[in-house]
């Protein structure tokens, strides 16, 4: 059972990534739960998503230790670093939060630049795509190639495969962790 | 078909169609407000109604027209919003129509708010409205199980003439799992005997009523589509619970944190099963015959009361104690349920 929290700004693709992870995670052939936060969300405000993937029944959908979390802003990093078990790996968005920023010594974190990475490859909202590429890279969760092809299909699906160019930009830059 | 994500609220709302339903009126209230977006669009693709109510009466007495009309009809809501459905729900039992109602519970007394809750047990099972009368109620505990559930609520109504209740909660409403959504079936409106379509020259007028006067044995009939009921529909699932001397009783999402806390219970060593209600009316005392071992039960629900605790009783006598373990804000965990069923048998175990 793999436990992942996804939090950040409204609009920032935040339930967009947790569902490209529940795809990749059910076509491993897995089991998958997605929980949004839900209420007086709106753009600008706070978002984020609880993600589990296993091999045996899931109980709750809710997250209550990470394995791994994805902090898109500051608030959500400060927000969801405590609920990360030891050693569980952190990854933060590096063009929000504070370089000088102190972490737990039990975790792993991984600082990558996703914003303005997603700025460079021409999709300024492809912050979140950029993450998901470096969560490949740097855990065992997923395989990056087979994670890029469900990233490109779900686009298509949804009619908005003109964008999958700089996705896939974002996902490899986010694979190379800069 | 493959297997697709959705979220349990879109997936119920799919199932509805899917067991060709082609009417839906509702208003909106968080955590249920997904059933009517969808549906605002999804059910003028397949060429069905949807209408927005301006209220939550209106919404059930918009049903109760179209199931005297023979139609497949459904209605949700939560919280208050259900509250406001009880009137309709008793007039559709006394008027013997199929109808489905689906709660989406949420937490709290009043207003409430939009979060989490198991708290509409009683108004559930209870019958909720005015009169004497109960209702079928299903309890899903998934995505997967709100779409068969959804399916074989319409299938029960007509079975009894009766409405049926779906009793869902924000946390299977709101995740999203992997479902896969059957065939979709035609309904021909025209194909019951009772319902309201015209009355051709030389035929019997039809009159969907709310009291049958005129009926032959009008006593004996109501007794015996409940007892029916109570005697037919009875669906649960018991897992380990045979050698089990603690035995769990949950529904929905509690039952799902109580699947997880007999495997690690038994890991331990613990003798615990569980029971999981799928009908809470007809509760499934049946299930309960199964428990030859059991020293105590303990119902896991979101709510302050226990309010299960009581159909547990019934369904056992005094044979042993029942306790409840409850929490409203978070989804109960596996730990602490694992504690509080451990010094629960121990406490019962110490006073034999």
């Amino acid at each position: 059972m793999t436990e992942i929290i996804c939090a950040g700004f409204g609009g920032q693709g935040i339930l967009t990534a947790g569902m490209l992870m529940i795809h990749a995670g059910m076509e491993q052939g897995h089991n998958v739960t997605f929980y949004p936060s839900y209420g007086s969300e709106m753009r600008g405000g706070t978002a984020n998503c609880n993600v589990k993937i296993s091999e045996k029944l899931i109980a709750s959908p809710l997250c209550k230790e990470a394995d791994i979390v994805l902090g898109m802003t500051s608030p959500a990093v400060d927000k969801f670093e405590a609920r990360l078990k030891p050693g569980g790996m952190l990854f933060v968005n590096a063009s929000i939060v504070d370089a000088d920023r102190s972490y737990r010594d039990d975790i792993t974190v991984v600082k990558v630049p996703v914003t303005e990475i997603s700025i460079e490859a021409g999709n300024p909202k492809g912050a979140n795509i950029v993450m998901l590429g470096a969560l490949a890279s740097k855990s065992d969760l997923f395989d990056a190639a087979h994670l890029k092809e469900v990233i490109v299909k779900f686009f298509e699906d949804q009619g908005k495969g003109k964008h999958n160019a700089t996705n896939i930009v974002c996902f490899d830059r986010g694979v190379e962790g800069k | 078909m493959a297997k697709v994500l959705m979220k349990g609220n879109d997936a119920l709302a799919e199932a509805a169609l899917a067991a060709g339903c082609r009417f839906y009126s509702g208003y909106p209230i968080t955590p249920q407000t997904e059933i009517l977006e969808y549906l605002s669009w999804r059910m003028d693709e397949v060429g069905g109604e949807f209408i927005q109510a301006e209220s939550e009466l209106a919404g059930i007495n918009m049903v109760h027209g179209a199931a005297a009309a023979g139609a497949r009809a459904f209605t949700t809501s939560s919280g208050p919003g259900f509250s406001l459905k009880q009137e309709g729900i008793s007039y559709l039992a006394a008027a013997d129509l199929p109808a489905v109602v689906v709660d989406v519970m949420r937490i709290g007394t009043g207003l409430g708010d939009i979060s989490l809750g198991q708290g509409d047990y009683w108004q559930l099972t209870r019958g909720g409205g005015h009169g004497d009368y109960r209702t079928l109620v299903l309890a899903p505990a998934s995505v997967q199980e709100s779409v068969d559930l959804m399916i074989a609520s319409f299938d029960l109504a007509e079975k009894y003439l009766h409405p049926v209740l779906i009793a869902s909660d924000a946390a299977i409403g709101q995740m999203i799992e992997a479902v896969e959504i059957p065939e979709a079936v035609e309904h021909d409106i025209d194909q019951f005997e009772w319902s309201i379509k015209g009355c051709k020259a030389g035929t019997e007028p039809r009159k969907v009523q709310n009291i049958y006067y005129h009926h032959p044995d009008y006593e004996g009939f109501l007794t015996n589509k409940y007892a029916e009921m109570e005697a037919n529909e009875q669906r649960y699932e018991a897992f380990e619970v045979e050698d089990a001397e603690i035995v769990l009783v949950a529904y929905g999402i509690s039952s799902r944190i109580c699947r997880e806390v007999v495997d690690v219970g038994r890991a331990q060593g613990v003798k615990i099963g569980l029971i999981r209600p799928i009908t809470l009316w007809p509760f499934p005392i049946k299930a309960f015959e199964l428990a030859k071992s059991a020293k105590a039960f303990l119902t896991i629900e979101m709510s302050i009361l226990g309010q299960m605790v009581d159909d547990v009783r019934l369904a056992i006598g005094d044979a042993c104690p029942v306790d409840h373990y409850g929490s409203i804000f978070e989804i109960p965990e596996t730990d602490g349920v694992l504690q509080a069923a451990i010094a629960f048998l121990n406490k019962v175990k110490g006073e034999v």
